[in-house]
């Protein structure tokens, strides 16, 4: 499982890469493992300041569809538009390529729920 | 605790995803979904269905007891013959959608859904008390593995001297094959592809399995799992009993008019059926595919112009065609293949038409 040292996580299974008052955002490399097949992601929220833990898209794997909870509260500025064609990037690179926002972080956002690489493999170890 | 099939150390040794199903720990997946969806329709995929349920019905009385439980015309039906049928309650609802095998001169096979073992079981005894055929649950000790594809006859071919271009659809042969005895073998099969079905003891299985997909290797054979299976028989328009079927469904609402044979004589359920069939039902079972893009899902609701018409039963994209495409039931007067309807994904009405299956080119 693949869960990189240098990003923050949700327990909904979203990575954040936080640089300055910008977040990228994706889901993690477990969650697309679960997913399979990743075949559209929606995401209709560019523009919106979304609150952290509310929903900001969905994912639609070819079996499943799951809602995508946003783990920082914020200004969505960018979707990826790669996945409008490509949705499978989230499988095959879901860190990279597979990204799915971009975000500008509000003002006195609060990041304390964010868990680090370590605490979110133990989480999913014990799922 | 689940069950597991006696093919459960294979599957994970496969890395497969394995997860709960009809009281079974099950493979929905092991290399990808649309993978193993295109190698059905392009090559050949196995399924190991052991999970479903077999009862042997044999005896004088076997015919007699077919006939009142199921709905299709079992008398029709000779030896080395199959017949899709349901089982339906004395509402005419469905306890189960099943096959019947004839397997020799009073001997029957049924095949339930695994969901259902027990109910259909116990419904069929009832029946029985008064008809007194011989049963045998042989669920237990019977493994399924079902070979489908176009590649799929001559890959099981080369297992078996039978020559299997000999079966036509719903066929099937009792006997040893690749030197499991008794065995059967059915061209019997849930995908729209040329299917054999190879009904055998759980000893056999594993050795079974893993012969056939080496000779399955030079023809691009891949395990697949119930992910795959789901799509393929939607991509067909093929019901799942507890979706788009059920208990409180009728076969007459449901497409399965086809299946339901009024004149054969009293069976379960038939007044209420033939009642049904005189007032004319006020709903059916239709196959829709999106005309935007959208993935409509169990429950979703079916809207035209604003109004919600019902519900959807089943829904997925089809790895094929990337439409999303799904069934539902609607009121009778917006049925007609070409209506236009809606499919409500979050909050939005999506176009939606109603086709007749299967939702592919075939």
């Amino acid at each position: 499982m693949n869960i990189p040292q240098d990003l923050l996580y949700t327990s909904e299974h979203e990575w954040v890469r936080i640089e300055g008052d910008i977040a990228v955002i994706g889901i993690t490399d477990f969650a697309q493992s679960q997913l399979g097949d990743i075949v559209y992601v929606d995401i209709e929220t560019v523009g919106d300041e979304v609150e952290a833990n509310d929903v900001f898209g969905s994912v639609e794997a070819v079996k499943t569809v799951s809602d995508l909870f946003m783990p920082i509260t914020g200004t969505i500025l960018e979707v990826n538009a790669a996945l409008e064609d490509d949705p499978q990037f989230v499988n095959e690179e879901p860190y990279g390529s597979g990204w799915m926002i971009k975000v500008q972080i509000s003002e006195g956002a609060d990041r304390s729920a964010l868990l680090s690489a370590a605490d979110y493999e133990a989480q999913v170890e014990n799922a | 605790m689940s069950k597991q099939t006696s093919l459960y150390h294979i599957h994970t040794a496969l890395g497969a995803k394995m997860i709960p199903f009809a009281g079974y720990d099950m493979p929905v997946r092991y290399a990808g979904d649309k993978v193993e969806h295109m190698a059905v329709r392009e090559a050949a995929g196995m399924f190991d269905v052991s999970h479903m349920g077999e009862f042997i019905i044999r005896g004088p009385k076997a015919l007699e007891l077919i006939q009142k439980v199921t709905s299709n015309d079992a008398s029709k039906l000779h030896d080395g013959k199959a017949q899709y049928s349901c089982l339906p309650n004395h509402e005419g609802g469905i306890v189960d959608d099943i096959i019947v095998y004839h397997i020799r001169e009073d001997q029957y096979m049924i095949v339930a859904n695994a969901s259902n073992i027990e109910k259909d079981w116990n419904w069929i005894t009832e029946t029985n008390k008064s008809i007194g055929a011989e049963m045998i649950d042989v669920s237990e000790e019977t493994s399924l593995l079902a070979v489908s594809g176009p590649k799929a006859e001559a890959i099981v071919q080369k297992l078996t001297d039978w020559d299997l271009s000999q079966l036509g659809t719903y066929d099937c042969i009792k006997g040893t094959f690749h030197g499991a005895e008794k065995s059967l073998i059915a061209t019997t099969g849930y995908t729209g592809e040329r299917t054999f079905e190879i009904f055998l003891y759980n000893h056999h299985v594993e050795r079974i399995w893993n012969d056939l997909l080496e000779a399955g290797q030079e023809h691009g054979l891949i395990p697949t799992g119930l992910g795959a299976r789901d799509t393929l028989r939607l991509e067909m328009g093929y019901m799942l009993y507890g979706n788009d079927i059920n208990d409180h469904t009728s076969p007459l609402e449901a497409g399965l008019g086809w299946i339901t044979k009024l004149n054969k004589g009293d069976f379960n359920g038939r007044d209420a059926i033939l009642k049904l069939k005189e007032e004319g039902p006020k709903k059916k079972l239709v196959a829709f595919k999106l005309l935007e893009r959208g993935i409509p899902r169990r429950d979703y609701e079916i809207v035209k112009d604003g109004v919600v018409l019902g519900t959807v039963t089943s829904g997925s994209m089809s790895p094929v065609s990337s439409e999303g495409i799904g069934m539902g039931y609607v009121p009778m007067e917006h049925a007609a293949i070409g209506t236009e309807i809606q499919i409500r994904i979050r909050n939005k009405d999506l176009a939606a038409l109603v086709v007749k299956p299967p939702m592919i080119e075939k």
